[in-house]
């Protein structure tokens, strides 16, 4: 069906035709009618109307669908972002929320429980002594916000797909669902594919130490091959489902997908 | 009767030495597609840039298109398939039909210097325009070296793990930034320019419209 809806991905169906019988050589009179309706068109579709239209609305959201689906077809499971030396980690790294740091949430992490939903076979909760005895791995990556700025950072954790396969979480799901503690409710779906990238991470730590409040105490999930967004903090629960369940930024209209 | 004459007359002139065609029907048609792209893309990008800018400066909202980050990353990421795609078939139809070569080559350095200097005394000839002088030639090869950059520069922005080594190609993520900001400062410059010269020069905007 996607293919039926867009011959040239992107470009109107009905514009096409308009332009394609251009070509057909015709009577002078003619040319000059379409000539001019040529830079009609072009006013036309650059002006606000369009802009504001619900129906532009609709298109840009399809087209995002659409990119959904190509970049799932260009991810690579075995790429592996790029990894740097300690050196180059950005000090300080930056704070980034859509609310003050004041307002970040504080979550005890005595009384916090990670909670696991869906298709997994073991839904028991985990505290955080326990998710710490799990191994750990480090990775200098860099961190790069849908706004266009880029840090690096390091983060030691678990990998989400050792954790995934330790409860039994049934893989051929298509998303692991996150919800968070910030305010009015943060949470993002991630697709299954990035979810078991093998550099997709529980974060405990940020630079070796214990992850500090600013950037997601007690838990952050670590997606090197995703924008920041796709990264939350401060982590609730996770539930593996095969619905869409949407998220914070992306129902604002962030693509999905948003890989790297 | 008078009718029939100017039929007749039609007939023979769209014989063998028919009306010059100065621009192709292809020519023109990825043209104007390319300009709505192009201004599809500038516009969003300027709104994305001001998301976190470069440099100290932002663009006014007024001449920014989809009001905000996200509106204009939509926007961003379906011109972009406008873009690629009319620019793919201009580079295949300019490197098949030998337009490119015909049009554009030779570009030689004394050739650019001289029309370069005719054209700021105002001695530059517009009788032919189906013939690019010296000035136009670089220009327009170099814009669509531009173009293939801002392209190339873009989807290393766009994929920085799964096109790492296009990234790498351009000195990693934040070079690419600057290197897809000053292709755009350059496309917006040749328009400037291009624009002006079109409107000081109407019959070559008409052939861009109607093709002769």
């Amino acid at each position: 069906m996607a293919r039926k809806r867009f011959i040239i991905p992107g470009v109107d169906k009905k514009l096409l035709v308009r332009d394609a019988a251009k070509v057909m050589p015709d009577l002078t009179r003619r040319r000059f009618i379409t000539g001019g309706a040529s830079l009609g068109a072009l006013t036309l579709l650059t002006g606000c109307d369009v802009v504001d239209s619900s129906s532009a609305e609709e298109m840009l959201k399809k087209v995002s669908k659409f990119n959904d689906a190509v970049q799932g077809w260009m991810f690579n499971p075995n790429a592996l972002a790029p990894t740097f030396p300690e050196s180059a980690i950005t000090k300080p790294f930056p704070f980034n929320a859509y609310y003050d740091i004041d307002e970040a949430p504080e979550v005890d992490g005595k009384a916090w429980k990670l909670e696991v939903r869906g298709l997994v076979d073991n839904k028991k909760s985990w505290t955080l002594d326990e998710l710490y005895a799990l191994p750990q791995v480090k990775q200098v990556t860099r961190h790069i916000c849908v706004e266009g700025w880029s840090a690096i950072g390091s983060w030691t954790g678990t990998p989400l797909r050792d954790f995934l396969k330790l409860i039994g979480a049934d893989t051929r799901a298509n998303y692991v669902w996150f919800q968070c503690a910030d305010k009015d409710g943060y949470n993002s779906p991630l697709d299954m594919a990035s979810a078991l990238h093998p550099q997709t991470q529980m974060t405990f730590k940020f630079a070796d130490e214990i992850l500090p409040r600013a950037y997601g105490f007690p838990m952050k999930i670590r997606v090197p091959t995703k924008l920041g967004f796709k990264n939350p903090k401060y982590v609730l629960s996770m539930e593996v489902t095969n619905d869409y369940k949407g998220g914070f930024w992306e129902d604002q209209g962030y693509n999905s997908f948003s890989g790297s | 009767m008078s009718s029939l004459s100017v039929s007749n007359e039609q007939a023979t002139s769209a014989a063998p030495s028919k009306v010059k065609v100065i621009q192709p029907a292809w020519v023109r048609i990825l043209h104007w597609v390319n300009a709505l792209a192009m201004i599809l893309m500038i516009m969003s990008g300027w709104q994305i840039y001001n998301a976190s800018p470069l440099f100290s400066f932002t663009f006014s909202k007024s001449i920014t298109l989809g009001g905000w980050l996200g509106g204009a990353l939509l926007w961003h990421f379906a011109a972009m398939w406008l873009l690629m795609v009319n620019g793919l078939i201009y580079l295949a139809l300019g490197l098949a039909t030998g337009r490119f070569r015909k049009k554009l080559l030779p570009i030689t350095p004394a050739g650019v210097i001289s029309d370069t200097k005719a054209a700021l005394t105002g001695k530059l000839s517009h009788d032919d325009l189906t013939k690019y002088n010296y000035v136009q030639k670089l220009l327009y090869a170099g814009i669509i070296i531009v173009g293939v950059l801002i392209v190339l520069s873009g989807l290393s922005i766009w994929k920085p793990v799964q096109l790492q080594w296009l990234t790498a190609l351009f000195g990693g993520y934040d070079a690419a930034r600057y290197v897809h900001f000053f292709c755009m400062a350059a496309i917006v410059a040749f328009m400037v320019v291009h624009v002006a010269l079109a409107l000081i020069v109407p019959k070559s905007l008409r052939a861009m419209i109607i093709g002769r």
